[in-house]
């Protein structure tokens, strides 16, 4: 690990020195920094916590939040749930897939975009629905789905 | 001109905020002053983004709104294309019985002064002079019930906490609203946040907690960022902190954000997700209100059930239990999705029937085809078929049907919904976000994928099978994940066999 992440991981912790439940708060933290969970920060963490490297592995796969690897320059979520099935998320599913050639949790060849599942939005009276990059999206057909694919990739 | 844009994550992602920007762009471009307030949404989620005017007599609302419609708003109002009268007289809002919805979408959610102005703090000032019993008391008399889905009397939660001998207690709101047509929590937070803070204070002062969380799923990073605002300023105003309101006795809350674990919204999972563990189930015994979060004695409420309790301090027991039907006092916050006409929020009193819901109030499907089955209660809630639309909206009552009425959520499905595929979908969510700790949730869940795919293969010796997978999952679960997932399973069986029938026909 490099002295520089070293120095940012020991400052995320500074910060959350002494909180009940630091965990959490720490690793999305972390991930904010380095837009994943690194490996090698985890002995790190374990020590600031005093509990072992094992719990924080344990911690950080539970969670489908954390990643291991980073994800593509744009991230889109598709809802999956009940809700959004009722109204065709399926099958904007199945062609945002096919549109852009990779499945669940697959980044395009050029790093461009990431496409993931997330299971309910909240936004179940106006789906499908979609979070792009962070940004709500409600009502995503193929062709809205098309359109926000040519808004990232611009 | 004082003009309302929603904004509610459901009007942002149907454009509200775009329509804010046009409007003061507009405005510039006249010379003309407007005050726009981002206020939370009215529950009309087919009208969003819904933008109102403040006039003479009362705000007017205009929706749904697109960029073209911005300029009419400068000239006569009763002449714009998208005007629909006075708000209050909108049939939907006529309806409802707004009691814990009461200030949403109405005030500008981040104003302390709007909040008082709407009745906000009553509650709290009146339990400060009370004592923490006859809070709880109070809380008894109402009937209030966990309106997380459980049902579970939220005065005797109280009680028990209250009466644990500890040196730290905690209240914890559990935020982590996973199940799919379920938006209340979401909607209340982003419209009314002061309302939950009143309603943790006030539960921490009545069983002697100083602390709370409020633990809210990733996938509401408004919600998060409209909660989090708030707090900051109810701890600037004195309604946080060291000594609430000036009465000496402190209570502080923050805000904890989840990680995409639909399991954590099981409140023993929760804890230990907010400990900085994995979110695995506990075991019960011990309780959570006597072995909570670190240990300690702790109260653990769904959003809508403490941001209930201010209005009944402020408005009394009495009152509130005078709503509802049998054991389910007061009002609920119906969230009606999926494929429906008019999808929404809709709070009030319990007791109408499904049809009512559906059909009434919901209009009937989007797509115009007939209403196939319902799903009530989210991914762990059971399919009513047609048949079963007299059933009241009810704890019991929907029990009574092989059911759950859940944290109210209510999905619509056309007639092109096959009903195998549905099932199937619900035993491979309980695979994916099974926690792992009790082999029938996390076997079962993977050998009941199996089993739905033989049967849609023909396979007709699959089906005893899979009832009987079933049986073994619901009573030998360690929580309502593997517990429920039976529900829409077995009830898709039960009311659509055709569906399970019709590939074997076909092969």
């Amino acid at each position: 690990m490099t002295d520089d992440i070293s120095a940012q991981v020991t400052e995320i912790l500074a910060l959350h020195q002494g909180r009940e439940g630091a965990l959490l708060p720490i690793l999305h933290d972390i991930q904010a920094a380095f837009g994943m969970v690194p490996q090698e920060v985890l002995p790190q963490i374990a020590k600031a916590l005093n509990i072992s490297k094992a719990e924080v592995h344990g911690v950080v796969t539970f969670y489908h939040d954390f990643r291991d690897r980073r994800a593509g320059a744009h991230v889109v979520k598709l809802c999956r749930a009940e809700a959004c099935q009722a109204v065709g998320a399926d099958r904007v599913a199945a062609h945002a897939q096919n549109v852009l050639g990779i499945d669940w949790h697959g980044t395009t060849p050029d790093g461009r975009l990431t496409l993931e599942p997330v299971f309910c939005l909240g936004l179940c009276a106006c789906g499908p629905a979609a979070l792009v990059d962070g940004r709500v999206v409600g009502r995503v057909d193929e062709a809205r789905f098309d359109a926000l694919i040519a808004g990232v990739r611009a | 001109m004082k003009i309302y844009v929603p904004l509610d994550a459901a009007a942002k992602a149907l454009g509200s905020d775009d329509v804010a920007a046009a409007i003061v762009s507009e405005a510039g471009r006249r010379g003309v002053t407007v005050d726009i307030v981002r206020n939370g949404s009215r529950g009309m989620v087919w009208l969003e983004p819904l933008v109102e005017v403040e006039t003479l007599t009362g705000r007017v609302a205009f929706g749904p709104f697109e960029i073209a419609d911005v300029a009419g708003l400068f000239g006569d109002l009763s002449l714009h294309a998208k005007a629909l009268g006075q708000t209050e007289n909108l049939p939907w809002m006529k309806g409802q019985t707004r009691l814990t919805f009461a200030r949403v979408g109405v005030i500008d959610p981040l104003s302390l002064t709007d909040y008082a102005t709407h009745g906000g703090l009553v509650g709290l000032r009146r339990a400060l002079n009370m004592t923490g019993q006859d809070v709880v008391a109070e809380l008894v008399a109402s009937g209030l019930r966990g309106r997380g889905g459980a049902g579970f009397p939220t005065g005797i939660k109280w009680k028990t906490v209250a009466e644990a001998k500890a040196d730290r207690k905690y209240i914890v709101c559990n935020a982590d609203e996973g199940d799919s047509a379920t938006f209340a929590d979401r909607m209340l937070m982003e419209g009314d946040p002061f309302t939950l803070i009143e309603g943790m204070a006030i539960a921490g002062l009545a069983v002697g907690a100083t602390k709370g969380f409020v633990y809210i799923r990733s996938e509401y990073p408004h919600a998060v960022a409209v909660m989090s605002r708030a707090i900051v300023l109810a701890r600037a105003e004195g309604i946080l902190g060291g000594s609430v309101l000036r009465s000496g006795r402190a209570f502080d809350m923050e805000v904890r954000v989840g990680a995409g674990a639909y399991v954590c919204g099981e409140e023993t999972s929760l804890l230990n997700s907010l400990e900085g563990k994995r979110g695995v189930v506990r075991a019960k015994p011990p309780l959570p209100a006597l072995e909570g979060f670190l240990g300690k004695p702790t109260v653990v409420n769904n959003v809508i059930s403490l941001a209930t309790v201010p209005v009944i301090l402020e408005r009394g027991a009495a009152f509130y239990q005078d709503f509802g039907l049998g054991r389910s006092r007061g009002t609920i916050p119906l969230q009606i999705a999926g494929n429906v006409k008019f999808g929404g929020l809709y709070e009030c009193a319990f007791g109408l029937s499904l049809g009512e819901i559906v059909d009434k109030i919901g209009g009937g499907t989007l797509s115009g085809r007939p209403v196939k089955a319902v799903q009530v209660g989210g991914p762990l809630g059971a399919y009513f078929p047609r048949t079963l639309f007299d059933t009241p909206f009810g704890y019991e009552e929907f029990a009574g049907k092989d059911g759950l009425i859940g944290h109210a959520g209510l999905t619509v499905f056309d007639d092109s919904a096959d009903m195998l595929r549905q099932a199937r979908f619900a035993m491979e969510f309980c695979a994916i976000e099974s926690c792992g700790k009790c082999t029938p949730c996390r076997i079962g869940a993977v050998r009941g994928v199996e089993t739905v795919d033989r049967i849609a293969r023909g396979d007709a010796a699959a089906i005893p099978l899979l009832t009987d997978l079933c049986n073994t999952m619901k009573a030998g679960s360690l929580c309502a994940l593997g517990g429920f997932t039976p529900y829409p399973v077995m009830s898709a069986l039960i009311h659509f066999p055709d569906d399970f029938r019709a590939k074997e026909a076909a092969e």
